[in-house]
């Protein structure tokens, strides 16, 4: 039977931020790291999910930091990783936010940014020990 | 293009982020999935309820 020590000794080997990382990079890979696969499946159809609702309401990838709000949605894109690598690559989105579901489809990607923030430190948690 | 009403907008976001926040924000599967169907249940409820306090503000 593993005990706690167990537990934290085997947490503490490797490479701790892998998850965090990889996590951040492609929705749901830090829970498949480590072999979450349910939880991983999910969490990649949720942030998936939404980053592509919003493309598809022609939401705004921001690309520069004009003014205070402009910094924060593009902080909140950065969170997508790699998604938001390839939308800049892809050249996918608006560039002019005219309408009002282009602006509902920005405010999607943002969040579908920051919940994989909050999903790759689900990952780091589980890695460490911290959560079961 | 995808063009949503704002509710379908609403059930939307509230289905992507209570999916995670359930998954993130507890342990068990069974506590996963009572905390996601609050997170939505609150999500939609604070829409509709806010919608209405805004119709009766503007008229």
């Amino acid at each position: 039977m593993a005990t706690t020590q167990d537990k934290k000794n085997e947490a503490g080997s490797g490479f701790v931020y892998l998850p965090l990382i990889a996590g951040w990079l492609v929705p749901g890979a830090g829970h498949f790291l480590l072999g979450k696969w349910g939880r991983g499946a999910m969490l990649s159809a949720s942030i998936l999910g939404m980053f592509a609702t919003g493309l598809a309401m022609d939401g705004q990838i921001h690309t520069g930091a004009h003014d205070i709000l402009d910094m924060l949605s593009m902080a909140g894109d950065l969170g997508t990783g790699i998604l938001y690598l390839l939308s800049r690559v892809m050249g996918w989105g608006t560039t002019l936010v005219q309408i009002t579901t282009e602006d509902w489809g920005s405010r999607f990607i943002v969040v579908a940014g920051l919940l994989n923030v909050i999903s790759a430190v689900d990952a780091h948690n589980l890695r460490t020990g911290r959560k079961a | 293009m995808f063009r949503p009403s704002h509710f379908a907008a609403v059930v939307l976001f509230a289905l992507f982020a209570s999916v995670v926040f359930g998954i993130t924000q507890r342990d068990t599967p069974q506590k996963m999935v009572r905390y996601g169907l609050y997170c939505f249940v609150l999500f939609v409820g604070a829409a509709i309820l806010l919608s209405w306090l805004m119709f009766l503000i503007a008229r």
